[in-house]
């Protein structure tokens, strides 16, 4: 469980203003000024079994100005707390790369920059998101959104009424903010949620409205799905208590993004409690299913040895320590074989919206 | 049908011996006159050597007074003075006015001349390109008096020519003054006399020399040390470095009665012994008469002494000029951070002992982005030319450099601000040629050479190491300082305190935390 402070209850400013002040005293007493901070990473998740996600420990690592290798992170992350600071009071939320555009300069008397570049920013941000004990949006900085939602559901976004049945070709496209301050959900007639890896296949059931034929709702992340997409599934499958189905690639960055869907990220795993779906299915595609549907051998792809080197690393999470994806994934390296969506375009193009995902959910030929 | 002349006989008619003046004339670039730059700075040379040698032989601090006068049209009048021990009134005219004329030809000794040819080839090119004498004025003794002489030479007979001659007041109580006009061009910089003068000042500490140039600006080079270099001892020549036209001479020369005898007497490290194992593996009666030796049975001789097992030569003999004089010529000619050198042990090559020595300065005032500058002698003395054709070169090529802290690519000279000096002293530095100035590639001596070069080396590359070390530590703290900047100016945001006051508590902490460097003088104590 995540570890609260006492001080949990305060607002983010509060909380700034005390982080500050704490390196403030320091400062003043010539002391090193040293800010704790949960260790985020491998080392500091486990799987919390009881609740099938993966879970924040209770490691901590300290950042301290004067190590000469933490001193420059330890500059930044005030860097980064004094604009949240400011967008607080300004009550302005920005995208999370602004908030690298905005405090990146030259550090005066050097060839410096107070970034390279954004890779350095976001994870600094996500460091005070944990030192802070606060939620994204209460930072006031917004992800990158990208994913799309159509199917038959009406939401409230930001007051405005929207019907997810006429979203058209695109879609309606996911905020990164999605607490029911901003998203609320209206009138749903779906059964589950279909949630694709990529946009691109997602676009094919939309063309064939799919959700329309077989009441349900469809998502896609992008790829990797952000925060907006996780949150937004988590709340559907709570709140409109809808399963949820995955369906991605069959090579171990797809098995991943349904691990991420279904019990978090290592990165993220302070957010796991509300993100998460714990419950998702795996419909596919699975590693039996080039044998299973008898497709064509030029479709698939050979494992590289860094793909393999990858699976044996996602094979000895606990959170896949269970027989049956020990099964799935074994299975992949035995036949040294991924698949893409894309592959069961072999059969006819719309094989994968009247055939292998219906047929799927109707046989209950699935993995949870 | 007339009878026709056979050809040798025709051939024999333009035959005839060619004077060793006539030969130099063909040859003059063998002696380091092939162009007029060259000839003004092989004059100097030859002049000084001979003063030095002279100063050293008597034990006299030198003291020598260098002038050159552009006299136009190409001309320069060489003046070169020196308090030695001053020239015989018989033999003056021989030593300026005949070639090949000399003491030192004939001895295996650390002297810098060697072969005796240089003074008066000198003051033949300045016969031939302007038709001046030489004048020379000498004093042996403070009552005795000093004798004035304008010479020339006979090209063809190898005789000198007295054009005048007579008896002159000087002050010095005893030394040589020489002056010698020729056709030359004067250039300042690499290869002219101005470099050979300061590198000359750099291994010869304990020379004070005044050097007046074309430009009549008078440099003064001090004396380092009145320490005056060991004097070198004269060793006869050990068998392995004799040559078979060498041998075939000094068996003709010889004053011994016997083949043993003269074995055992003309050459260092022979025991009656190993005369007598020579002469029987050479199948030559050790009791003949030596200049009854045939050629055939010389080169018996020569092969047998190669394969007989000698020890090797004394090396007392070599004279170094030591690691302490090294630094102190070092530090006075050039301005650098650090200064390092080493004496080798005595080594031989071909039966010529021979040592080693190397110095380098780092920093300072030396060019950073150039290849380093390298600074060849023999002997004491610098070799300015030829540098790529020199065993010493090679040396320094095929050692390591980047090891040392120093970027080098392949096959070139390293690169960053080091003059390295590297000084060979021998009874027999073996040239390349005979105007001396490239060391010929004996792998014993290049051995030793890089041996010398890879001690220096790990001296530098420990003090780059710890300078190195030094700057980054300073280069970090600066860094410190920035980020701090930063740091209070956010602090100061969120608090709503004084920024300046939280900077400056910050500097204290980061100041503590280099009170090391603080302490080695690294963090100038007024700096906020």
């Amino acid at each position: 469980m995540k570890n609260k402070k006492e001080d949990s209850g305060k607002s983010v400013d509060e909380k700034i203003n005390k982080l500050a002040k704490e390196v403030l005293n320091q400062i003043e007493k010539n002391n090193n000024p040293t800010v704790d901070m949960p260790l985020r990473g491998i080392t500091n998740v486990y799987f919390d079994e009881k609740n099938k996600i993966i879970q924040m420990g209770n490691k901590t690592s300290s950042r301290s100005f004067f190590n000469l290798g933490q001193s420059k992170k330890f500059m930044q992350t005030f860097l980064a707390a004094k604009v949240i600071q400011d967008l607080i009071k300004q009550n302005i939320t920005v995208p999370i790369r602004s908030i690298y555009y905005n405090t990146k300069h030259t550090i005066e008397g050097t060839k410096e920059e107070t970034w390279n570049d954004q890779s350095e920013s976001d994870p600094i941000i996500e460091d005070l998101e944990v030192t802070l004990d606060a939620l994204r949006e209460e930072l006031h900085v917004r992800a990158g959104s990208k994913g799309a939602m159509v199917g038959n559901l009406t939401i409230i976004d930001s007051g405005d009424k929207i019907d997810l049945r006429k979203m058209g070709s695109g879609g309606w496209s996911i905020p990164s903010i999605v607490e029911n301050n901003i998203i609320k959900f209206d009138k749903c007639e779906a059964t589950y949620i279909l949630f694709i890896e990529k946009d691109t296949i997602w676009s094919r059931f939309n063309e064939d409205k799919f959700w329309r034929k077989n009441n349900c709702i469809i998502i896609h992340g992008g790829g990797q799905p952000p925060r907006g997409v996780r949150r937004l599934l988590r709340r559907m499958h709570d709140e409109l208590k809808l399963p949820v189905y995955v369906v991605v690639d069959s090579d171990i960055y797809g098995l991943y993004i349904y691990s991420v869907v279904k019990q978090g990220s290592i990165n993220l795993a302070f957010e796991s409690m509300r993100m998460a779906v714990p419950k998702a299915r795996f419909l596919g595609l699975s590693s039996f299913d080039f044998e299973k549907y008898k497709l064509p051998s030029s479709v698939i792809l050979r494992l590289k040895e860094v793909d393999k080197k990858r699976i044996k690393e996602v094979m000895g999470y606990p959170w896949f320590k269970d027989n049956k994806w020990q099964k799935e994934i074994k299975h992949m390296l035995k036949i040294g074989v991924k698949l893409e969506l894309e592959a069961l375009s072999a059969k006819n193009f719309k094989f994968i919206t009247e055939k292998y995902v219906p047929d799927k959910i109707r046989n209950k030929d699935y993995l949870d | 049908m007339k009878k026709e002349e056979p050809i040798a006989e025709r051939l024999a008619k333009e035959q005839r011996s060619i004077s060793i003046s006539e030969f130099f004339l063909k040859n003059k670039h063998l002696l380091g006159f092939d162009n007029p730059r060259k000839a003004l700075l092989t004059t100097i040379k030859e002049a000084i050597d001979n003063s030095l040698d002279a100063c050293e032989e008597a034990r006299v601090l030198p003291d020598i007074i260098v002038e050159v006068i552009d006299l136009g049209v190409d001309r320069f009048e060489v003046t070169v003075e020196d308090n030695g021990p001053g020239i015989v009134k018989q033999q003056i005219p021989n030593i300026f006015g005949k070639l090949l004329y000399g003491s030192k030809f004939h001895k295996l000794k650390c002297s810098r001349g060697q072969q005796g040819i240089g003074i008066s080839a000198a003051a033949m090119y300045g016969q031939l390109t302007t038709g001046k004498p030489i004048t020379i004025v000498s004093k042996i003794q403070k009552d005795k008096p000093a004798h004035f002489y304008e010479l020339q030479i006979d090209t063809k007979r190898n005789e000198p020519q007295i054009i005048a001659e007579q008896i002159v007041e000087w002050e010095k109580d005893h030394g040589t003054k020489i002056k010698i006009v020729l056709e030359a061009k004067y250039q300042k910089g690499k290869q002219g006399i101005d470099e050979y003068l300061e590198q000359t000042a750099i291994v010869n500490p304990h020379l004070y020399l005044i050097y007046t140039n074309p430009e009549k600006q008078r440099l003064e080079f001090p004396r380092a040390t009145k320490e005056l270099p060991k004097e070198p001892k004269e060793i006869k020549p050990h068998p392995y470095g004799v040559e078979l036209g060498i041998l075939i001479n000094m068996l003709q020369d010889t004053k011994s009665s016997t083949l043993q005898g003269f074995l055992q007497s003309d050459f260092c490290r022979v025991s009656a012994n190993v005369a007598k194992e020579i002469c029987d593996k050479a199948g030559v009666y050790e009791k003949s008469r030596p200049s009854r030796i045939a050629k055939q049975e010389a080169e018996n001789l020569y092969k047998a002494i190669q394969e007989v097992k000698i020890i090797a030569p004394p090396t007392d003999s070599v004279t170094p000029i030591g690691e302490e004089l090294i630094l102190k010529g070092l530090k006075k000619e050039i301005k650098a951070d650090f200064y390092a050198s080493i004496t080798r042990s005595p080594s031989v090559y071909r039966g010529n002992p021979f040592i080693v020595e190397a110095g380098i300065a780092y920093g300072g005032d030396i060019p950073k982005e150039d290849t380093i500058k390298l600074l060849r002698f023999a002997n004491r003395v610098p070799l300015q030319y030829q540098q790529s054709a020199c065993a010493i070169t090679k040396s320094v090529i095929s050692t390591a450099w980047r090891n040392y802290g120093l970027s080098q690519s392949k096959g070139a000279l390293p690169i960053g601000p080091v003059v390295l000096l590297v000084h060979i002293a021998s009874v027999w530095v073996p040239f390349t040629s005979e105007s001396k100035e490239a060391i010929a590639h004996y792998p014993e001596i290049i051995k030793e050479i890089k041996l010398a070069l890879q001690d220096v080396g790990r001296k530098l590359a420990s003090y780059i190491r710890k300078h190195v070390r030094a700057n980054e530590q300073r280069q970090k703290f600066d860094l410190l300082k920035s980020y701090s900047e930063e740091l209070a100016s956010s602090v100061a945001s969120i608090t709503g305190k004084d920024k300046d006051k939280i900077f400056n508590d910050l500097l204290k902490g980061a100041e503590r935390l280099y009170k090391d460097l603080k302490d080695n003088g690294m963090i100038d104590k007024n700096e906020k």
